[in-house]
């Protein structure tokens, strides 16, 4: 089955995808795709279009414009089929609180067009995914917020599609239910595709092949995951010495970009020159600065994610004051 | 489909006690007016005898029952079909059938039918009633069929009404307001003289014949039609969610 012939077309297919509410555009000329066992981080801050765009490929709004095709099936066009490829979490888990877990997966089951034969095997499965299996003869609504997640990854998964779609899965759980729930979706990337929506970016570090960063229903950046943390790599370095020296010696040495002060003894230093540190060492030593600590500082995706939102709100700030 | 649907909503109706509850309250009160009504026939009897003609058992005990049912049930069925699809909405879970492949012709098409499902255990519990006087007379079995027809046939169209107006909105008490106010509505119509478009409208007005034992194809039409329009509406308000927000 995984070798079939369409393996090289792209399982999701978004082109110029966007949505209005009113006279906002929540989101604006979407277009990426993703391939067959890929793990998609869909990554923005809160209000950025995450959802909308979510609840667009899965069928549950209409789009104002554009298209969107799943596994070769046009989503308005050729609804069931597509659907019958997505497994989807919503933000809110869509979970009857009247129903136990086996009850609600069992219909669950149904909709998705599981044969009853396969119904039972389906369930068991999903279940053990997700950890659920002490709890199948309960109230979903007696349940724990974070099992009733699992509850809710587990209605995702239970027809097998081969593209999931989680909506910040991981929001109201604690640590030890997050980090369960990472190594779920990175175990669900090894046989199909994933799009994990998030505003978390550890997660999408720990979880994610590919990135995507959307700003105000824009997409504002696309790589791999080694891209970006290539991108982050090296060139800053925070020293501490005993003896500090004025701001403007260390800004003397050769390469530096900029020097900024964080305590009276600690200095960050960005630079350009790749043997920067070699030469601030021998520099510390020679005249007796006193080095005592110095940590090479990788920009975390953190700061890239600030760096890209940030930086796009401050020149339309600026627009906005200019005007 | 229809049916995982359909048997998911009866499911969840007789989880909550809410079903339980309007099925013991009918009862009770029609059972009431049951034994008020074969008192009365006992005191009539002797004076019915007199007449050529006579209306039978089921004209003056069972007919008044289920006429008042209807109105009973006028008030309760907006209770029922409330939380059909404005609670999906509130609590979200929508979003699992709207992701599901499934159409939503199938959605609501599986929705109503949890509704007349409903509908058909409440009208047979009623039905034990008069059927229990077969023990120790005689009835006219046509009309109470077509009394069961017609209450069936009213319930259905009531459903019909509050599911669609359900669909509007993610606020139950709305919903419930709302189809009370509309099944009302259509029942006064009636009460203008003179009236022939409004009376033609009138829900009871269609059902009066059917207990009466008048089976015409007319009224049957009528709530066919008030049923396939309702639910067509909802499956636009439905399909039109998607759209716009």
């Amino acid at each position: 089955m995984e070798t079939t012939a369409d393996d090289t077309t792209p399982l999701v297919q978004v082109e110029s995808l966007s949505r209005r509410y009113g006279d906002t555009l929540a989101v604006n000329q979407l277009n990426f795709t993703l391939k067959k066992g890929e793990v998609l981080g869909f990554l923005g801050p809160n209000g950025a279009g995450k959802s909308t765009s979510m609840q667009m490929i899965t069928g549950n709004l209409a789009p104002t414009t554009g298209q969107i095709t799943i596994n070769g099936f046009d989503i308005i066009d050729c609804p069931i089929q597509a659907k019958s490829c997505i497994g989807y979490l919503p933000e809110n888990p869509p979970v009857y609180r009247e129903l136990t877990v086996d009850e609600y997966l069992t219909y669950c089951a149904r909709l998705h067009r599981i044969p009853s034969a396969e119904l039972k095997e389906a369930l068991i499965t999903a279940k053990q995914l997700c950890g659920l299996e002490d709890e199948s003869k309960r109230l979903i609504g007696n349940l724990s917020k974070g099992f009733q997640q699992r509850v809710g990854i587990a209605q995702a998964l239970i027809h097998q599609p081969p593209l999931v779609i989680l909506d910040e899965p991981t929001v109201g759980l604690d640590p030890i239910q997050v980090r369960e729930i990472r190594k779920l979706i990175q175990s669900l990337g090894k046989d199909r595709s994933v799009i994990l929506s998030t505003h978390i970016l550890p997660e999408v570090q720990a979880t994610c092949d590919q990135v995507q960063i959307i700003q105000k229903g824009e997409l504002i950046y696309n790589a791999s995951i080694e891209e970006l943390n290539q991108r982050g790599q090296g060139n800053n370095l925070t020293a501490a010495f005993k003896t500090p020296p004025d701001l403007a010696e260390l800004s003397k040495l050769a390469g530096v970009n900029h020097v900024s002060v964080i305590d009276h003894s600690r200095f960050n230093i960005q630079f350009e020159n790749e043997d920067f540190a070699e030469i601030l060492v021998q520099q510390a030593v020679s005249s007796n600065w006193g080095l005592f600590e110095l940590i090479p500082q990788n920009s975390s995706l953190e700061e890239i994610f600030v760096e890209l939102t940030t930086t796009d709100n401050s020149d339309q700030e600026a627009q906005e004051n200019a005007a | 489909m229809i049916w995982t649907i359909a048997r998911r909503e009866i499911t969840s109706m007789f989880l909550s006690p809410l079903a339980w509850v309007i099925l013991a309250v009918i009862q009770a009160i029609l059972g009431w007016i049951f034994l008020a009504q074969i008192e009365n026939f006992f005191i009539l009897q002797p004076q019915l005898i007199e007449l050529e003609n006579a209306p039978g058992v089921t004209d003056i005990i069972i007919a008044p029952i289920f006429s008042l049912a209807a109105i009973i049930l006028l008030m309760i069925m907006p209770l029922l079909t409330m939380r059909t699809l404005a609670e999906e909405k509130k609590n979200k879970t929508i979003n699992l059938l709207f992701s599901a492949p499934i159409s939503i012709t199938q959605l609501v098409l599986g929705k109503y039918l949890g509704l007349l499902l409903f509908v058909f255990i409440l009208t047979s519990m009623l039905m034990l009633m008069p059927l229990s006087l077969l023990a120790g007379t005689e009835l006219d079995l046509g009309k109470l069929f077509s009394i069961f027809i017609g209450m069936v046939l009213l319930l259905g169209s009531f459903a019909a009404i509050g599911l669609y107006l359900s669909s509007l909105t993610d606020s139950q008490t709305i919903a419930a307001v709302s189809t009370f106010g509309a099944l009302l509505m259509l029942w006064i119509i009636e009460w203008r003289t003179d009236q022939t478009l409004f009376h033609y409208l009138s829900l009871i007005a269609h059902h009066q014949p059917l207990l009466e034992g008048q089976f015409s194809s007319v009224d049957i039409s009528y709530f066919i039609l008030i049923i396939l329009l309702f639910c067509g509406l909802t499956i636009r308000q439905l399909d039109g969610d998607r759209l716009q927000h």
